[in-house]
């Protein structure tokens, strides 16, 4: 039984952390790739600065998450997410918007996201400097909750930390509230009918420009939302969007470009088959030596690959799901 | 003063001149057709009137005033309904979702006007929560007239509604959109099937290099040798 929890803390809670993190991360790149057609490279780095804004308010209100019993970074999600979505919207006004107008083509769209990518991680690091920082400061504790799994054989807990449950909750909020808000609402709708057909929306009345403020928006707080939760969960890094970047691309393309559910199932393709590839599959194979020829030792680390080369995890993924199905798990638009 | 008019309209796609001087004008009770050879300049003329490609000389007045170069989302607002002749669904969303979004500017109209078009196409009715894309030509066509009318237009422009339909739903666009017109919304059409789209038309304007060749009412051309002999096949 303790190698099921084992499993579970290491691969179920594991996953569903990195995936869900992923998923929201996705969600808004697909967002950005169905409204503006481009992919948007500077998205790692949204949320490295919502993350930033996260740490920059907690030091300034230390101890406000006390009085209403939540970590105090948590608290100060709401308002580091209305930052970057206004960072968002400002960085479109001022590099996106005037190519727009000039109908450049795709790829110089691009090329300006990874300027951005740049600008703002030399802003991040001009601030924050390059070491990794706690966003739980002095005096406050990261909640650890020990759940005993009420089997006999089982002597170990399952392991779950407070941002993770923050996490998993948010996670449902945001995806069940987007789907509500593509769906039901005049303005997701009128988001889906540009992401469709842009001149047509625009011949229906719909002004565009409205709909992609918008998009970033929404793109930007749901970027806060998945930078601060990973910090929370490990810590913040001024470069943490370069472990970003790839698997949340990945996961996009994975589920489908422009899709955004297909965005949701990719960043769980993508963080469970990361966590299941450094997984290390001896402790589950030990009980059952017994069965194996006595020669056949089994190695002490059975792991696909090492932790260090996680981050070849999406690349193999991205390959795989390209050649199997062009277009993404969900039918997505080919780039 | 007529609904729309057009006086001496040039313009075009990038300094290329398509249209040198085209004349139109239309009354709200009057289906006016514009045909032509291809590369006339018929979709352009169309186009040009909605806003969507620069008017570099002439003007066009709605209800006397002038709208010439202004984008189309303020054209819908001030009454004017144009249907692409491709791509005039939104294909992921529904026939209904489609027809909401032509009332995107009128949101107190949905619920009125969504019961108005489904009466007048009532197959889209049987079809409201399936994806546009799915639907066959015909009825992606009455997706996309419904879809402009939900925004109550005063003046309808239809672009090849017909094009790439078989016969049978060619005359059913055609009875629905003189019905249309009945109803008090004015009609400018383009069209391929120009002897069937000059019989209901009550203005006819031939076009050929950008240029008005011939005006007058639908069945006055349809009379002319001249034009039956150059532009309607004989």
């Amino acid at each position: 039984m303790n190698e099921l929890v084992f499993f579970i803390n290491n691969v179920i809670v594991a996953g569903s952390v990195t995936g869900s993190i992923y998923a929201i991360g996705a969600i808004g790149v697909t967002l950005i790739f169905s409204i503006m057609r481009f992919a948007h490279f500077a998205h790692a780095d949204m949320m490295t600065f919502g993350t930033f804004m996260v740490l920059l308010l907690t030091l300034a209100f230390p101890g406000a998450g006390g009085a209403v019993g939540l970590p105090t970074p948590i608290v100060m999600l709401p308002l580091a997410m209305v930052l970057t979505a206004l960072l968002a919207v400002g960085i479109d006004k001022a590099f996106y918007k005037p190519l727009r107008a000039h109908g450049v083509k795709p790829i110089v769209m691009v090329i300006a996201s990874l300027g951005v990518t740049l600008m703002l991680q030399g802003v991040i690091r001009l601030f924050a400097g390059t070491g990794s920082q706690n966003l739980y400061l002095a005096g406050e504790r990261k909640e650890i909750y020990r759940l005993d799994v009420p089997f006999e054989m089982a002597a170990r807990p399952i392991i779950v930390t407070e941002p993770q449950v923050i996490l998993f909750l948010l996670t449902i909020v945001c995806v069940v509230g987007l789907h509500l808000f593509l769906n039901r609402t005049r303005l997701g709708k009128a988001m889906r009918a540009m992401s469709d057909n842009p001149d047509l929306a625009r011949a229906s009345g719909i002004n565009t420009n409205h709909i992609v403020a918008v998009t970033w928006v929404i793109a930007g707080g749901l970027a806060a939302i998945a930078g601060t939760l990973l910090s929370l969960d490990v810590t913040f890094k001024p470069d943490l969007s370069f472990f970003l970047l790839l698997p949340i691309f990945a996961a996009a393309i994975v589920g489908g470009v422009g899709h955004p559910y297909g965005a949701i199932a990719g960043g769980f393709v993508v963080g469970f088959a990361e966590t299941l590839a450094v997984f290390n599959w001896t402790v589950l194979l030990r009980p059952v030596q017994h069965l194996f020829p006595a020669w056949l030792e089994i190695p002490r680390n059975l792991a696909f690959v090492g932790t260090e080369y996680k981050i070849v995890v999406p690349f193999f993924i991205l390959v795989a799901i390209l050649v199997w199905r062009p277009t993404g798990l969900f039918k997505g638009k080919v780039i | 003063m007529p609904l729309l008019e057009a006086r001496g309209v040039h313009g075009g796609y990038g300094g290329m001149n398509i249209l040198n001087g085209v004349d139109m004008a239309i009354e709200a009770n009057e289906v006016g057709v514009i045909v032509g050879p291809n590369g006339a300049g018929k979709s352009t003329m169309l186009k040009a009137i909605f806003g969507l490609l620069t008017v570099s000389q002439g003007e066009i007045l709605l209800r006397g005033e002038p709208i010439h170069n202004l984008p189309p989302n303020k054209l819908v607002q001030r009454g004017m309904g144009f249907v692409p002749q491709e791509k005039n669904v939104f294909p992921s969303l529904t026939v209904k979702e489609n027809l909401e979004m032509g009332a995107f500017l009128k949101p107190g109209n949905v619920k009125r006007m969504l019961k108005h078009v489904y009466d007048f196409f009532p197959p889209l009715y049987d079809k409201r929560h399936q994806p546009a894309g799915e639907l066959s030509g015909g009825q992606r066509q009455m997706v996309a007239m419904g879809r402009a009318l939900m925004a109550e237009p005063d003046v309808l422009l239809l672009d090849e509604p017909t094009a790439g339909l078989s016969p049978l739903y060619m005359n059913e666009i055609f009875e629905r959109v003189k019905e249309i017109n009945a109803a008090g919304v004015g009609i400018l059409m383009v069209e391929q099937n120009a002897k069937q789209a000059l019989a209901i038309a009550d203005k006819g304007f031939v076009l050929a290099a950008g240029m008005n060749r011939f005006t007058d009412t639908g069945a006055a051309l349809l009379a002319d040798p001249e034009v039956a002999k150059s532009f309607l096949g004989g």
